[in-house]
């Protein structure tokens, strides 16, 4: 059964339907075709256009509203005195990002981020490739242990901190860690406000360790089975060693695009760091000169009773800034996209 | 059976805009019963059972507008920040100042006329962090003093006298503290967070002096904070505990001797431990040196963003200076306020005996309220330092040092907005 030419497209369409259009005169030649009138052209064949833009539209809008148009917003506070208004009107060109840079509890911040994040990210990549590896090598209960592992990446940041503060290491002699230090005989540590040394950071460390680690075992895990069998036969076959020397020439190379991209998300999340650090060290009356991220020194600076926007949106411009300009790097240096060889 | 994209999206389209409608339609407004416009006021949560209902009762007794109360959790102070730079945040509300920057932002609007003729009635010290340019920006609802709790028994064990100097209070605690009591507890932090600048008024100094400028750019200032960290070194503060300092858990349970409090926390501490406790104020330090007791008062608020002004501030007129009688009911009914009307506390039966009469009486004489001008930026550069010499044992005067230049910065700003 043949189609019917589609009148819109056939040769010779005009600007009217197929049904409306008149019947030419017998013997007439055909004129030149012409083209579909512009509202036609714009919904495209088959209306593709309208329907891309009805399943894409609502998320475009969505994105320009929410998130550029504040970005751009933020830029624009950044040159003004916005103490206490989004609509500001006094220009004060780039001092707010000098005073943001002199301002020394910031620069400590990234300091201290700096530091936080050269730990917690080979921490967490070793920890997270090293259950993949463990999973990937069971032969029963795959994937119980894999949903158990991947568990914690369920719970809310701020629940787990509340668990890890009032429970696990509260600072009094029947939290948790505590008991346990109780039974050989050790006196109770205030785990969160002992600076000499600086234990808070074991439950900072801690629970982003638990939260964030089966995350990443399973794009580890992913990544493992996509690595063709074949190539450890081969390597069987030219006399490797199982374990270390096949992790080494065969298992860590074919991970390469897996370890880059893990390597990423974890710098961006470190820098990104907010909910735990706030639950867990910050009190009704603000939050303590250590241990404090970026983000929550400009939580401080625009949104708690300082409001002062400008400011804050400065501090926010630079992490920004700050953030690509790292993951650009790191981009470059591991060869993101780069083709496998 | 296939289903067509255009009927599944006008089914989807269909469902959302039932759901909206059904949203909009059966969400409760909790609107009050009165006639005229429309009014949004705004508290925070007071841990305090019976204070919304308390209220809310008083919202709809007021006849000459319908007032919808939000009892908002949570950040509350950050909440009615945001909130005042939209259209839609409340037309009256319970604030924590308001802070200079609000008041010079035009975010609220001038009260001093609601007041007029009952203005000496107010505590003078918390009116004053309501006053600006000699005008009035929030009218105080209760004064909330903080103080020093003791167990009587545990220092009459220890053969200890109350504290009336720093030094004797640094003592106390290191004597006090055994293996599973502490002998202080001010705060998880250390210190820092609650005491502020108690410390530098009971040294006879202030944040800002009357005339605008820093009034701890002094040695006795360096001398009175250093003496802070040796509690922390000595272990004899209770650090890490599951409630803060604003809850009296800590105390109740006995897991410290002396807790620095809220005199909201006395009815709960009297009922657990009936006579056991005593109250005092920050003890002295140095030969200028006075007790102190810092009081500071919620207050109530109008937007400048609201539509209804006039109709805001005549509610807030009936509700906070003329309805003593609910003034007094919030105050005492539900929590332990002291009421922001002299007259009212004078007659309240409830502070005329034991601790409680005490603690009324250091509000009074001792009671010192953190200055106007003392923004949150120079809180936050202060709080940084005192934490720092605390716990890292920084040195006091390099530390002040940094302070004194943020605060003098601060107070130029301020200076040139006026």
């Amino acid at each position: 059964m043949g189609r019917e030419a589609d009148p819109l497209t056939a040769p010779g369409a005009g600007r009217r339907s197929a049904l409306t259009r008149r019947p030419s005169a017998p013997c007439a030649t055909p004129g030149p075709a012409r083209r579909p009138a512009v509202p036609r052209r714009l919904l495209g064949p088959q209306n593709r256009n309208l329907w891309f833009w009805i399943f894409v539209g609502p998320f475009v809008i969505g994105l320009t509203v929410f998130t550029y148009v504040p970005l751009a917003w933020s830029v624009y506070l950044s040159f003004f005195d916005a103490h206490n208004t989004v609509s500001p009107t006094d220009f004060v060109g780039f001092d707010n990002y000098t005073a943001m840079l002199r301002d020394d509890a910031f620069t400590d911040s990234l300091a201290t981020f700096a530091v936080f994040t050269a730990f917690i990210v080979p921490a967490t990549f070793v920890l997270s490739l090293a259950l993949a590896l463990m999973v990937n090598r069971l032969r029963w209960a795959q994937a119980f242990f894999r949903s158990v592992f991947f568990l914690p990446v369920a719970c809310s940041y701020v629940v787990a901190a509340l668990v890890w503060k009032m429970s696990i290491f509260n600072g009094v002699r029947f939290g948790l860690a505590n008991t346990v230090l109780g039974w050989f005989g050790a006196d109770q540590v205030a785990w969160l406000s002992t600076t000499d040394p600086p234990w808070y950071w074991l439950v900072i460390v801690t629970v982003r360790l638990w939260l964030q680690t089966g995350f990443y075992m399973v794009l580890f895990l992913a990544g493992l089975q996509r690595i063709p069998p074949r190539l450890y036969e081969a390597a069987a076959v030219d006399g490797a060693r199982p374990g270390w020397q096949t992790f080494r020439h065969v298992t860590f190379p074919q991970l390469r695009a897996t370890s880059v991209a893990v390597a990423l998300l974890l710098v961006i999340n470190a820098f990104q760091a907010f909910d735990e650090f706030y639950t867990l060290l910050s009190d009704a009356r603000g939050y303590p000169p250590y241990a404090r991220p970026p983000l929550v020194y400009l939580y401080y600076t625009a949104l708690g009773q300082e409001q002062n926007l400008g400011l804050g949106s400065a501090g926010a411009v630079i992490l920004a800034l700050i953030i690509a300009v790292v993951t650009v790097a790191q981009a470059r240096w591991f060869g993101l996209g780069r083709k496998e060889e | 059976m296939s289903i067509s994209r255009r009927r599944l999206l006008g089914s989807g389209t269909g469902i959302a805009l039932t759901g909206a409608l059904a949203a909009a339609c059966g969400s409760n407004t909790g609107r009050g019963s009165g006639d005229g416009p429309a009014i949004d006021q705004w508290y925070h949560q007071y841990g305090e059972p019976g204070a919304e209902q308390a209220v809310k009762r008083y919202a709809d007794a007021y006849a000459q507008a319908d007032v919808t109360v939000q009892w908002r959790p949570g950040n509350y102070d950050q909440q009615t920040a945001a909130a005042l730079l939209t259209a839609s945040g409340p037309d009256v509300f319970e604030v924590n100042g308001p802070t200079l920057d609000q008041i010079q932002g035009g975010q609220v609007v001038d009260l001093t006329d609601l007041v007029a003729g009952v203005k000496d009635d107010f505590h003078p010290a918390v009116l004053a962090t309501k006053t600006h340019d000699d005008r009035i920006w929030g009218i105080p609802q209760v004064v909330d003093a903080q103080l020093l709790y003791y167990r009587k028994s545990m220092l009459a064990d220890a053969g200890i006298e109350p504290p009336r100097t720093l030094d004797e209070l640094i003592d106390a605690a290191k004597e006090l503290t055994t293996k599973d009591v502490k002998g202080l507890f001010w705060g998880n932090d250390g210190g820092p967070g609650v005491l502020m600048a108690t410390p530098l008024y009971a040294a006879g100094l202030s944040a800002v002096t009357d005339d605008g400028t820093v009034g701890f750019d002094d040695p006795a200032a360096a001398r009175t904070l250093g003496k802070l960290r040796r509690p922390y070194k000595d272990k004899s503060l209770l650090l890490g505990a599951p409630s803060d300092w604003s809850d009296p858990s800590a105390f109740i349970q006995g897991l410290t001797a002396m807790q620095w409090s809220g005199l909201w926390a006395l009815p709960q501490i009297k009922k657990e431990l009936r006579d056991d406790v005593g109250v005092l104020p920050f003890p002295k330090d140095g030969p200028d040196g006075a007790p102190s007791v810092q009081v500071g008062a919620y207050g109530a608020a109008v937007s400048a963003r609201s539509e209804h002004q006039r109709q805001a501030k005549a509610y807030l007129k009936w509700l906070w200076v003329d309805k003593t009688e609910y003034q007094e009911d919030f105050a005492l009914s539900y929590g332990f306020h002291i009421p922001a009307r002299i007259s009212l506390a004078k007659k309240a039966e409830k502070l005329k005996e034991g601790a409680a009469a005490e603690a009324v009486r250091f509000a009074t004489d001792h009671g010192y309220a953190q200055p106007l001008l003392w923004t949150t930026a120079s809180q936050t550069a202060y709080k940084d330092a005192l934490s720092r010499i605390i716990k890292d044992g920084a040195d006091p005067d390099g530390e002040l040092r940094s302070v004194v230049r943020k605060t003098e910065a601060e107070l130029r700003r301020v200076k040139k907005k006026r």
